[in-house]
């Protein structure tokens, strides 16, 4: 085990814990103080992956802005910093079947897939590579994104009308 | 250099930089006040040591020894950990700064930079991201209405002035070719981005100074309308925690400012004085402290020289002054590209 | 690659923790005496008046959620930059037109969200 393993685990460990705190927390601002951990872990397995440039934009889109969006709107809301979040069905019963069928199917793919073990160059400047792709192969696709995204402006702006 | 080599010369340039920055941070605000003073036709503090030089060892002992006074409605987790974000973004911020060419010390080619990744000027804008959750929490934590106010103001503040920020950083990306700092100092050997680019200079500048929270964009902490803003309820080394994050937040902001618009460490002209080897990189090293002291100069100038906005002029400022003008300097460069090649 | 980041893995748990430390330093080395008045909300001395259990206004949000957007944009931008010099030498003019025209469109709805006084306070 050399040191990238290490801190491979030292990411994943705290995604997955944080990850776990979010989805267990009864105080939703603390939900989403853990999930801050789970976006920064991610970041941190991207970038042992060799794709910094997607590392970076993980922080900047999700923990700069998504994660900020969330913590507006719990603060829009009246009172529903203190209140516990519960569901009212509880049926442990099928919900253990559900979940163990699922679970299964994981397990038996993870164990059963046939990995390619390929050792990989690592890239220079991810960042380079993105942008030749996205001028050359897929112009198409990112003038449609452009288009995506003035819908979503229209939506967001259409939400400020009085 | 092998792993055990990195890690070695990378602790001592972090300390190194660390120390660097934590003595600047304690001096800073001491010429502050002196800089206050004078433009206020005061004395200043001038009673530790000679004209007060002590005075920032005295005030960190000082707040050191304060009670840390946690309010009752506080929610204490988050209000302990807001100024840790705080400080942990002031002082991981500074590793990507270069602050000199690379030089040779005992047989290694050393950078003059912590850590020198592609992502240099990403790693910035990430990092300052993540500086919102410090004032939002803070705010949200302390459970009293001014803090409320002031934390969420500052969000919205700093969130819209990213905005400007982050397209004023592409008319540079587009001279560089490349998010390495290093390569962008060196694009500017010839002509600073300053001269090239001055509407992305500009916009540049005034979103630093909106995402440090200073003056004349010093919402958060509105004295007259919100006690203290996002720090009200802050006491002891968490306050001293804010504070010491503004301060290197604002020598983070400056490097910034130098190393992407102000050519780093380069001079116009340098290789004409005729200097060798490793005089020219001292004197490249002294060149850029120079114009970083100048910009920390300029900040506290514009402090004590400028108003304060209103929140509707801030923030109508950011969005309809500072963003359409951040895309026209990307249109601008994109041109004087391709009419140079 | 990997080397380089290196650095930013020790820098980070250096902050870290010199970030707990010096938080809890005057845990340490300061006394701790609290009293009913001393832990009660700041306002001037006077019983505190209000919570912050108040709504704060729906622009806070839409900034957020005009963040996000412009900010994905900016995302797009960077890539394109770094490599413009270079595409628009094999490339030619086409490279900066498929740029122009990915910005009009998000201007259109910068507009629209102006006409609608998405960026009106009051």
């Amino acid at each position: 085990m050399n040191i990238y393993d290490l801190i491979f685990y030292l990411f994943a460990a705290l995604t997955l814990i944080s990850a776990f705190f979010v989805v267990t927390n009864k105080n939703i601002v603390h939900s989403a103080f853990y999930l801050l951990f789970t976006f920064f872990g991610v970041a941190g397995i991207y970038v042992l992956l060799g794709a910094d440039f997607v590392a970076i934009v993980q922080l900047i889109v999700y923990v700069g802005g998504i994660l900020i969006l969330l913590l507006f709107g719990v603060m829009l809301t009246n009172k529903i910093t203190n209140v516990e979040i519960k569901t009212g069905t509880i049926n442990i019963f099928s919900a253990t079947i559900g979940v163990g069928l699922f679970a299964g199917v994981l397990l038996a793919a993870v164990l059963y897939a046939p990995w390619k073990v390929t050792l990989l160059q690592e890239p220079v400047s991810t960042t380079g590579i993105l942008g030749n792709l996205l001028m050359n192969e897929y112009v198409l696709v990112f003038e449609l994104l452009g288009i995506i995204l003035l819908i979503a402006l229209i939506g967001a702006a259409s939400i400020a009308r009085r | 250099m092998n792993i055990t080599e990195i890690i070695i010369v990378s602790l001592i340039k972090i300390v190194f930089v660390l120390g660097i920055t934590l003595l600047t941070v304690a001096y800073l605000v001491y010429f502050e006040r002196k800089i206050a003073a004078w433009a206020q036709n005061r004395i200043g503090p001038n009673r530790v040591g000679w004209q007060g030089i002590l005075q920032p060892f005295a005030d960190v002992f000082k707040l050191l020894l304060k009670e840390d006074i946690v309010p009752e409605k506080a929610n204490r987790i988050v209000h302990a950990i807001a100024p840790m974000i705080a400080l942990f973004v002031a002082f991981t911020t500074y590793a990507v700064i270069p602050i000199g060419p690379n030089v040779n010390i005992f047989g290694y080619d050393i950078s003059l930079v912590v850590a020198d990744v592609n992502m240099g000027v990403l790693y910035v804008l990430a990092l300052t991201s993540l500086g919102v959750y410090a004032i939002t929490f803070a705010g949200w934590s302390s459970g009293s209405k001014y803090s409320l106010l002031g934390g969420i103001r500052s969000s919205a503040q700093m969130i819209s002035y990213e905005i400007s920020m982050g397209f004023s950083i592409g008319g540079v990306l587009l001279l560089a070719e490349s998010l390495r700092p290093i390569d962008i100092v060196n694009s500017q050997a010839g002509l600073w981005n300053a001269i090239i680019q001055p509407i992305g200079f500009i916009t540049f500048v005034v979103s630093a100074f909106a995402e440090t929270n200073r003056l004349p964009f010093d919402l958060p902490e509105a004295e007259p309308e919100l006690v203290g803003g996002f720090h009200t309820e802050y006491s002891s080394m968490k306050f001293a925690g804010f504070f010491l994050a503004e301060y290197a937040n604002m020598i983070i902001a400056s490097a910034m400012i130098v190393t992407l618009y102000l050519g780093g460490w380069h001079l116009p002209f340098e290789q004409s004085l005729g200097l060798s080897g490793s005089w020219l990189t001292v004197f490249q090293i002294t060149s850029f402290f120079v114009k970083m002291g100048a910009m920390l100069f300029f900040f506290i100038w514009v402090r004590w020289s400028i108003p304060r906005f209103r929140y509707d002029q801030l923030m109508n400022l950011g969005w309809k002054v500072m963003f359409p003008l951040s895309l026209i300097n990307i249109i601008w460069v994109a041109v004087i590209i391709m009419i140079t090649n | 690659m990997l080397e380089q980041y290196i650095p930013i893995f020790l820098v980070i748990t250096i902050a870290l923790i010199f970030a707990v430390v010096t938080v809890f330093a005057s845990k340490i080395f300061g006394p701790q005496r609290p009293n009913k008045s001393k832990i009660s909300t700041y306002e001037s001395g006077m019983q505190p008046i209000g919570t912050t259990n108040e709504r704060v206004s729906i622009k806070y949000y839409l900034v957020a959620m005009l963040f996000i957007i412009f900010d994905l944009e900016v995302i797009f931008i960077y890539p394109w930059a770094v490599q413009f010099k270079k595409l628009f030498g094999e490339l030619g003019i086409s490279v900066f037109v498929s740029m122009f025209i990915f910005l009009v469109v998000l201007e259109l709805g910068y507009l629209y969200a102006y006409k609608k006084g998405g960026f009106k306070w009051d």
